[in-house]
């Protein structure tokens, strides 16, 4: 029923452009007014004035891994919670408040049992620690 | 209410007189040509003015340090030091452009392309007045965030790209960091357009009164605390100390910026500085009361009515009074995210990620859920109208 006005989004991408030019511009003026020496040395990566051994694309702790999957749960359900947010006040006003807050609850409780399985899991814990896998060996 | 500064505009009689004039000129109707260029203008002068006020916050963080520290910042370059950014500027485009040879050409280009453009873009709806926003979105919030979260890419592929370890290390940090204090700002901000009932800034800053105890800040104790969180989550976002060890100059180096040199750098410095205002912007469009001017001054009724003044003159009166308020918040939460950095310690990684996973996210659900509740009970009153509700009605029994 509402006419999609997507006039509004003009200046967005009109900025976006600008901004793109903005910083593609000034790396261009630098371009003209910088100097330009390179030395064997000064195209080595920067290691505290030692020789860096192998490159850094090697593996990595799992650790960053983990925080990125419940990121993206918890992203996802954020996302999915804005609609609901935006009409609350409008469900409310037509008496059907009690129906989104119920839906609002289960979403959010699900999701918190979610984050305490995954706390008492120990995949919050930036450092896993070893006292608990000794006691196990026992 | 999907307003763009041209619909402001279009109530001028000089803008009618510039279509007319265009419209003759071309034969057809010029609005859309008009309007298309008055984007443009808006769109450098807000870039102008995000550059200009990045770079100030450069030179006010030297002085503010310096003032904490009992000694002088910069006052050699022009009057008490005010053009030390330009400087600083100039000195960062004649530097030498270093790619090592060991780097990703194609990303160690875009990324700090990636960090000043997504920081860029999030200022199209930067609520600075009801008339001068650039576009009113319908869902303004909602693309203020997906904007912020390009500067996450930036500095993991900063990071990635530079094959450096120290770089490598630094960018993993600080993606992580980024993404796990997203979890609390996104929540908190649901919160809000669970009270305002939209997304748009319009709606966010309107759904608060003019006087202070009718901020967002009080409505409820639930976003009393939502405020914090979404300050501390929105800090940790920008990597600002304490919460800054992507950058962590005694132990990374530079972290996952230690490659980049010169004008590439120099994005990356810029654009931590304007996502701190971006970040105290919003925090007062939905908790200070946005750019509400005491005693609805804002909106030039009051002038038009009580001063006799043109229509068209008391709303732009009204509309420099509305962008005075709202700058005079922001700066003043710009002034305490820099009084932060300088008096609290660093904060080591796995209390990071601790505080972020196990106090502020679960603060910031609890938060959710009390609002929501609260709204239901209650009707969406405040607790300042709930209390003038129970005088009223005490005073009537008597």
């Amino acid at each position: 029923m509402s006419t999609l006005n997507l006039d509004v989004y003009m200046p967005v991408v009109i900025l976006i452009i600008l901004a793109l030019l903005v910083a593609g511009g000034s790396l261009l003026l630098s371009k003209f007014l910088r100097p330009s020496n390179p030395t064997e040395l000064k195209l080595t990566a920067y290691e505290c004035g030692e020789a860096p051994v192998g490159t850094a694309w090697s593996n990595f702790n799992v650790r960053f891994y983990v925080i990125a999957l419940i990121f993206i749960i918890f992203d996802v359900e954020s996302a999915l919670m804005f609609p609901v947010a935006a009409v609350f006040r409008k469900f409310m006003s037509i008496g059907m408040g009690g129906t989104l807050l119920v839906s609002i609850l289960t979403f959010v409780l699900i999701l918190v049992a979610g984050i305490v399985y995954c706390w008492k899991k120990g995949d919050l814990d930036w450092v896993k620690s070893f006292v608990s896998q000794e006691l196990d060996k026992k | 209410m999907n307003a763009t500064i041209i619909s402001y505009l279009s109530q001028s009689k000089e803008f009618n007189l510039i279509v007319a004039w265009f419209s003759e000129l071309f034969g057809f109707d010029a609005t859309s040509f008009v309007a298309f260029n008055l984007f443009g203008v808006f769109a450098l002068l807000l870039i102008g003015f995000a550059a200009t006020v990045g770079g100030l916050g450069t030179f006010a963080e030297r002085k503010i340090s310096a003032d904490l520290q009992m000694r002088q910042g910069p006052n050699r370059v022009g009057p008490y030091g005010i053009l030390q950014f330009l400087a600083d500027g100039v000195k960062l485009i004649t530097k030498e452009d270093i790619i090592p040879a060991q780097v990703d050409k194609f990303t160690f280009y875009i990324a700090p392309v990636l960090c000043l453009v997504g920081v860029f873009s999030a200022l199209s709806v930067f609520p600075i007045s009801s008339g001068f926003i650039l576009t009113d979105l319908n869902v303004g919030i909602f693309y203020f965030l997906g904007m912020t979260s390009l500067v996450g890419v930036g500095i993991f592929l900063g990071g990635y790209s530079s094959n450096s370890k120290w770089s490598m290390l630094g960018g993993m940090r600080g993606a992580s960091q980024i993404i796990s204090y997203e979890i609390p700002v996104t929540i908190t901000i649901v919160m809000m357009v669970l009270l305002a009932g939209g997304m748009s800034m319009g709606i966010l800053v309107s759904s608060q009164g003019s006087s202070v105890l009718d901020w967002n800040l009080f409505h409820n104790p639930f976003t009393f605390i939502g405020f914090f969180v979404y300050f501390i989550a929105a800090l940790a976002e920008t990597n600002r100390a304490p919460f800054d060890l992507p950058e962590a100059e005694s132990e990374l180096v530079s972290g996952y910026h230690t490659e980049f040199s010169g004008m590439r750098f120099g994005f990356f410095a810029l654009a931590e500085y304007i996502e701190v205002l971006i970040v105290c912007g919003i925090a007062t469009a939905m908790f200070l009361g946005g750019y509400k001017v005491p005693f609805d001054l804002g909106t030039g009724e009051l002038l038009n009515q009580k001063l006799g003044l043109d229509l068209m003159l008391a709303k732009n009166i009204g509309q420099f009074l509305e962008i005075g308020s709202f700058l005079t918040k922001t700066f003043a939460l710009y002034y305490v995210v820099i009084w932060i950095r300088w008096t609290l310690p660093r904060l080591r990684v796995d209390q990071l990620m601790t505080l972020c996973w196990k106090y502020l996210t679960p603060i910031a659900l609890f938060n959710l859920i009390g609002c929501a509740v609260w709204i239901y009970v209650f009707n969406g009153q405040s607790i300042v109208q709930l209390f003038s509700l129970l005088f009223k009605s005490s005073g009537g029994g008597h």
